[in-house]
């Protein structure tokens, strides 16, 4: 029987690829309407005037010149840009430094290791919703978590997200608790694939804590090194939840925690205060956006292999 | 601790235990102090009335009082949140495995023409941020009249999880061998057979993976509920939390009580399969 002995070369060409399209449609066909189009289409809406939610006239670039040198425009974009370069330092200093101590403290593999993984990974899978109302309600001046254990040994708190020299700092110390478990996890994975040979080699030769992380560990641990720089880069610019939720849509205080997120949220959307939308300067916010972040990790990703070790 | 303890004797026993490796200790416990008291407080709190919050922050509640959970469960909508932030996971992760599934293995497993270039169309859309085409996403959902809706919603998140679901599963169904499929195929079973009762079952490992990896974002997600849903009846648990929160900003036992309800069921579940779920979540960083 020819049916019996049939197999995929067999098949009619015609029914073969009725079954491939079958296959591939439904994925290929929700890509193309909700990701591939919109993301086409907002290199082109940004080179135009709205009317309302549709685009009217073209206008160049008048919406990048308006968001880059016209006041207003141009100064809550420059003081939003400046606050996430900020925030980006302050994240490879204070989360990603942490990480990178709790990873070669983990690596030691001292008793409690694996709870503490599982610890520190916890607030990682909350919703940035839920750390940020925890967070600002500890963060209270009077009867917040923070100050009232500072009171407990007779230090007086600050306002913290009330001031405008603190406001970003606190968001900043929130976001740290929220993340800090995932380079810490993705570093230790990485100085876990570095060979236990080369690591013992070294102490033989008499290589303290020290030498070990500077001279072995951290030159191996390029790439996992690489990938948490880019992925904290482009959570910073991206930066959205955590302000909004403490500080509010504005960046309150007076714009001292306000990022592009926000910036490009009350652009596109409207402020709860103004109501003004503008999806036109909205679209070149989110290309500058796009350029700046796909850019910068286009060269950052160039310098960091370069130094990443072939073993 | 027992299970930590039965795990000491690794490479740290052969190493002298000095003043330094105290120090280490005491590091890691200040750490996990850090990273668990706020979230035993959050609970803790969710037990006590305003003024025992206000007074003795730090103490255990004096009684065991669901007097908070019972004004959460009954004057707020937030039944109706968590009911809607399971649904739209759960549909959306359902979708994102059958279509990405559908995909990777006629990708994976059939020869045929332009299949580099399909795969390289499905991956493209792991790299960019889709939050910063939110303009014309949003004018696209709204000509389709999916604004305001869980279908828009879950469209939204079957697109975003697409790409990585093609990734990890065209590289696990690639990876299985050709004899098994060939032999049923002789043994005169269909395609979709082949598929569904022969290859699908091995592939489980890649699926849970694939799961977690999409539950994860999507039912924390804040961002898409914000600006396409408007109608209360529709909104998503972190979503839902704002408006709670901004109903009982002073009522603190109640905020406690809220946040402690929105967080217990993804800690329930983090911690009964947290190996998974760590994997899941740092798979792409760590590849």
């Amino acid at each position: 029987m020819i049916r019996d002995r049939r197999r995929l070369s067999d098949l009619l060409p015609r029914r073969r690829s009725l079954w491939i399209a079958f296959l591939l449609l439904p994925a290929a066909a929700i890509m193309s309407v909700f990701v591939a189009w919109p993301l086409l289409s907002a290199f082109r809406l940004a080179f135009y005037r709205f009317d309302g939610l549709m685009p009217s006239d073209f206008v160049g670039l008048e919406n990048f010149r308006q968001v880059l040198t016209e006041a207003p425009f141009s100064d809550w974009t420059w003081n939003a840009l400046h606050h996430n370069v900020i925030v980006f330092c302050a994240l490879m200093v204070l989360e990603n430094g942490t990480a990178l101590l709790l990873a070669f403290a983990l690596l030691k593999a001292l008793p409690g290791h694996r709870v503490h993984q599982v610890i520190v990974f916890l607030p990682v899978v909350l919703s940035s919703v839920i750390v940020g109302f925890l967070w600002k309600l500890f963060l209270h001046p009077l009867f917040g978590l923070v100050n009232q254990a500072l009171a407990l040994v007779g230090l007086h708190g600050p306002a913290w997200l009330g001031q405008e020299s603190t406001a970003l700092g606190s968001i900043i110390l929130a976001n740290v608790w929220h993340w800090v478990g995932f380079p810490t996890l993705v570093l230790l994975a990485g100085m876990q694939r570095i060979s236990k040979e080369v690591i013992e080699a070294a102490r033989l030769d008499g290589a303290g804590d020290g030498t070990l992380l500077l001279k072995i560990i951290w030159p191996l641990l390029a790439p996992s090194v690489t990938i948490v720089t880019i992925l904290t880069f482009i959570g910073s610019f991206n930066w959205f939840e955590l302000p909004y939720i403490m500080a509010g849509l504005t960046g309150s205080p007076g714009g001292s925690t306000d990022v592009l997120g926000l910036y490009f949220y009350r652009t596109a959307f409207g402020s709860t205060t103004t109501g003004i939308q503008d999806f036109g300067q909205g679209s070149a916010l989110a290309v500058l956006m796009f350029l700046l972040i796909a850019g910068v990790t286009a060269i950052a990703l160039r310098l960091l292999r370069r130094r990443e070790v072939e073993l | 601790m027992t299970a930590a303890v039965t795990q000491a004797a690794g490479p740290a026993l052969d190493r002298r235990w000095s003043v330094q490796t105290g120090a280490i200790q005491a590091l890691l416990l200040l750490n996990a102090f850090i990273m668990a008291y706020p979230l035993v407080v959050m609970v803790m709190s969710s037990f006590k009335t305003n003024a025992e919050i206000f007074t003795s922050p730090f103490a255990l509640p004096q009684t065991i009082s669901l007097a908070n959970v019972e004004k959460v469960w009954t004057e707020t909508n937030f039944v109706r949140y968590l009911a809607n932030s399971v649904g739209v996971t759960a549909a959306s992760v359902l979708l994102i495995l059958v279509v990405g599934t559908m995909a990777a293995y006629a990708i994976a497993r059939y020869k045929f023409r332009f299949s580099t270039l399909v795969l390289m169309f499905f991956l493209s859309g792991m790299t960019v941020p889709l939050k910063l085409a939110i303009i014309p996403l949003f004018i696209q959902l709204d000509t389709l009249g999916l604004t305001n809706s869980y279908a828009g919603l879950i469209l939204v998140y079957t697109a975003m999880g697409i790409p990585s679901a093609v990734f990890i599963m065209t590289g696990f169904l690639a990876s299985l061998p050709r004899e098994l499929e060939e032999s049923a195929r002789i043994d005169g079973a269909s395609e979709l057979r082949v598929m569904l009762s022969i290859m699908l079952p091995l592939a489980r490992p890649a699926m849970v993976i694939v799961a977690i990896q999409n539950a994860v974002p999507i039912w924390n997600d804040f961002f898409f509920p914000l600006i396409l849903i408007t109608s209360d009846n529709l909104k998503t648990l972190p979503q839902g939390l704002t408006v709670f929160m901004g109903e009982f900003t002073t009522n603190w036992g109640v905020l406690f009580t809220g946040l402690s309800l929105a967080a217990l069921p993804i800690m329930l579940v983090y911690i009964a399969l947290s190996r998974q779920f760590i994997a899941g979540i740092t798979q792409g960083a760590v590849k």
